[in-house]
């Protein structure tokens, strides 16, 4: 047992930290935030070049760092501090992992470095059912559906909330066969975004530093070269790459978390008000000690998530089978806490900050956009609640099993 | 950063559990599970001697150094002790206090002396120990102590007069530690002493606390002309804050992990009573039962940080460490709350006469003193906020 970082993954993460306090400033994330791609391509490449986060999971073989998913947290906690404008969620969390879950030796060796050059890749999963009851963000949501004509594929099909749909350059399309059902028949696709039949359109989002958009597919053909995983047979994988995207996505969220309290101690401590700062007083220090509380847990949360993750990882690498509850559990429990934690965070940041606080000039609500959009991204913290209690209550005995076979650990 | 253990730690919790196994069972069995938080008058006998059995299979003070008649475990081997102690419904520890507190400080402050005459005596589980902290002016201020030690020259000993509060395990112990103002004229910190005072004797008074839960584990100790040999002071006098501050550094959180598989024997309970009577069905109760199992989950990895971390050079707790009090308190509030509304009305009906409590009714009754005692809530958010954000401090008259 050692539940530290390392002195790499220290040193890791301090980089990060202050490569982005320089780079990814406010003035710098309100240029961007209003551009058409919504991030600094030369950023993008800078990154991609210099410091090599888009490639620190991926094994050496295909042209990564062969580092660990503590590592790939601990940048993304960065990123999430810093608001970092970039397709880094988008093309490493959501389109590496879906290759490293699911991809062939040989699309590995062709997709992973064309990835790894910084070029861009986001994953299509779902319509607009994922905002229905009923709906949600496992993968029996996917309705596209595919169809083999001859020797090639047809999709046909709407996805929305597609992140970075507009500037992509390839797409990873799930799709299921006509009339299957749940987890049934379900394929993933990899397709240059510009291919004929695919129609990208950029929604308007509330939160300006992550672009959504929807991606329509009609009669697109796609050769079963470019099919990932077998026939119809994705579904569990689709799952698990959103697992492993949802750890990722906590870490921004925790790093999120963090940040908002760090502005609002430190504005507590240069406003005054009764003649003192306004830290003085109880009713503030307590609601920041709750927020320090918030950032702990979700930071120990993350870091166990992370962990499972890695086991994943390892599985994958091995052709070992995953250990697909522990990754679920370990994804909700880190999803439902830190979507929560950065969202009550950020609007105690308001609170706290008064009347500045709700101004377009600081940058509170930047986080406190962000924050709602991350929640409702990959399932907010009631979803994962009910996917946990589903594990816990609806399988006889699995509860036994779920606290104590870790509890063994 | 990795979630496994080693072997030869595999190997240990094999060893302990199977010691566990074949030892706390036949006139033991009466005793699993009980005796915990909010059931601590129960069985005390019982338990007495379950402690001397432990201390003959050499599972008394496994965390001491070997020198000190401990076990010398490791930081792993410790969790993994207090898990298996925990997951064989290992009773409550009649010994706790002194292995945990009285133990280490008396290694870290105490004279040979002071280790010859009371440590044997820990490590068999034949004595047992009380601490005298709280007084009633002086809960969350601490500080305010208004006990007093005078030194006795012509009999050579210590006098202490005063009283103290909430003092648990009281009635059942041989021995209090007690902070005591040597100096008559000195305030809050300064002018403490840290005594080891012999519970049996005329000048000593232990009366009950009847709790919330009807049941007395707390008592109030009326100290009257009570004697301490001028040896069993540890630290010089007017050093008393410092000793008492350093043992509640040695809490190093070792014993959170066997007191989080307890609260999972807890949880699972309330899981299994929610899974028997429908509640399991309802949509809010299956949000509460998975966020308590949220946050227990990652309250096992937040120990896990607090005792992979290095401890500060400067003694001062790490930020997980700081927020933990505050988390499991809260936490366990809530899953008393729980466990009442998963049993819905059923949860009003008493298990016999006169006032005979369930062991999820006194537990839901019980953790109402988790946010108070060791630091209240609002202590802890000072505290946060003070040391973790460096907020001001608050003002002192």
């Amino acid at each position: 047992m050692e539940f530290a970082f390392t002195e790499e993954q220290n040193m890791i993460r301090d980089t990060a930290e202050s490569f982005l306090r320089e780079v990814s400033t406010s003035g710098a994330i309100r240029d961007v935030m209003v551009t058409a791609t919504g991030y600094d391509v030369s950023l993008w490449h800078s990154i991609c070049r210099d410091l090599y986060w888009q490639a620190i999971h991926t094994p050496e073989a295909y042209g990564g760092m062969g580092l660990g998913y503590v590592e790939l947290v601990a940048t993304q906690e960065q990123m999430g501090r810093f608001l970092l404008c970039s397709p880094f969620f988008t093309s490493v969390c959501l389109g590496i992992n879906a290759l490293l879950v699911v991809g062939s030796e040989q699309q590995k060796q062709t997709w992973l470095p064309r990835l790894i050059e910084g070029k861009t890749a986001s994953l299509a999963f779902g319509g607009e059912v994922i905002s229905r009851r009923g709906g949600g963000w496992s993968c029996d949501v996917v309705d596209a559906t595919w169809q083999r004509q001859g020797d090639t594929y047809v999709l046909n099909g709407e996805y929305r909330y597609v992140l970075d749909a507009f500037s992509s350059e390839f797409l990873i399309l799930a799709a299921r066969q006509d009339g299957s059902e749940g987890s049934d028949g379900i394929s993933l696709f990899i397709v240059d975004a510009n291919t004929a039949g695919i129609e990208r359109e950029a929604l308007p989002t509330m939160d300006q530093t992550r672009r959504q958009g929807t991606v329509t597919v009609n009669g697109l053909k796609i050769s079963p070269e470019d099919r990932l995983g077998e026939e119809g047979r994705a579904g569990c994988q689709l799952q698990t790459i959103l697992d492993l995207a949802t750890i990722a996505l906590a870490a921004e969220q925790m790093g999120g978390a963090q940040q908002v309290l760090d502005m609002t101690v430190a504005y507590s401590k240069e406003r005054s008000q009764f003649g003192r700062t306004i830290a003085g007083f109880q009713a503030i220090k307590h609601k920041a000690a709750d927020m320090m509380l918030r950032v702990e847990v979700a930071r120990s949360g993350v870091y166990y998530a992370a962990c499972v993750a890695q086991e994943a990882m390892e599985a994958l690498a091995n052709d070992a089978a995953i250990d697909t509850d522990a990754l679920s559990e370990a994804a909700s429990i880190a999803k439902s806490y830190c979507s929560d934690a950065f969202f009550k965070n950020a609007g105690e940041a308001i609170q706290i900050h008064g009347g500045v606080g709700f101004t377009w000039e600081y940058d509170v609500h930047l986080y406190f956009k962000r924050a709602k959009a991350s929640e409702h991204y990959l399932g907010n913290g009631a979803w994962h609640r009910e996917r946990l209690a589903s594990l816990l209550l609806d399988r006889d005995g699995l509860d036994q099993d779920l606290s104590l076979q870790e509890g063994a650990l | 950063m990795k979630l496994t253990f080693s072997p030869e730690d595999e190997a240990f919790r094999k060893e302990i559990a199977g010691w566990l196994q074949n030892n706390l069972c036949d006139e033991f069995e009466p005793i699993r599970f009980r005796g915990g938080p909010g059931d601590e008058h129960m069985f005390h006998e019982q338990r007495h001697a379950w402690e001397q059995k432990m201390a003959q299979g050499g599972w008394t003070c496994v965390g001491w150094p070997k020198d000190m008649g401990g076990r010398g475990c490791s930081i792993e081997q410790q969790v993994i002790f207090h898990e298996e102690y925990a997951r064989a419904g290992g009773p409550g520890r009649v010994g706790h206090i002194g292995e945990g507190l009285a133990g280490p400080t008396i290694i870290a402050f105490g004279t040979e002396a002071q280790k010859q005459k009371y440590l044997p005596g820990i490590v068999s589980g034949k004595e047992l120990w009380c601490q005298g902290y709280s007084e009633p002016g002086a809960g969350s201020d601490l500080a305010n102590v208004k006990t007093k030690a005078r030194f006795d020259q012509d009999r050579q000993q210590w006098v202490i007069n005063g009283q103290k509060v909430w003092t648990s395990l009281a009635h059942e112990a041989d021995y209090c530690f007690v902070i005591a103002r040597t100096d008559p004229d000195s305030k809050a910190h300064k002018g403490l002493g840290f005594f080891l005072v012999k519970m049996d004797q005329p000048g000593v008074e232990v009366r009950p606390i009847q709790q919330i839960t009807g049941t007395c584990e707390f008592n109030e100790v009326f100290f009257d002309d009570a004697v301490c040999a001028a040896e069993d002071i540890v630290g010089a006098p007017g050093e008393g804050w410092k000793v008492a501050m350093g043992l509640l550094g040695f809490e190093r959180g070792v014993s959170t992990l066997g007191q989080q598989m307890q609260f999972q024997n807890e949880f699972n309970e309330i899981v299994r009573v929610a899974k028997e009577n429908g509640a399991a069905q309802d949509p809010v109760i299956r949000q509460r039962i998975a966020k308590a199992h949220t946050e227990l989950k990652i309250m096992r990895y937040n120990a896990m940080r607090m005792l992979s971390g290095q401890a500060g050079s400067d003694g001062a707790l790490q930020r997980e460490a700081l927020i933990y009090k505050l988390y499991w308190a809260t936490w366990h509030r809530e899953l008393g709350e729980l466990a009442m509304d998963v049993l819905g009305p059923e949860s009003q009906i008493l298990e016999a006469e006169p006032y005979q409590l369930s062991r999820l009714q006194a537990m839901y009754l019980f953790v109402r003193s988790d946010t108070i005692y060791g630091g209240t809530n609002q202590i802890q958010r000072n505290i946060i906020a003070e040391r973790g954000l460096g907020m001001p401090k608050e003002p002192r008259p």
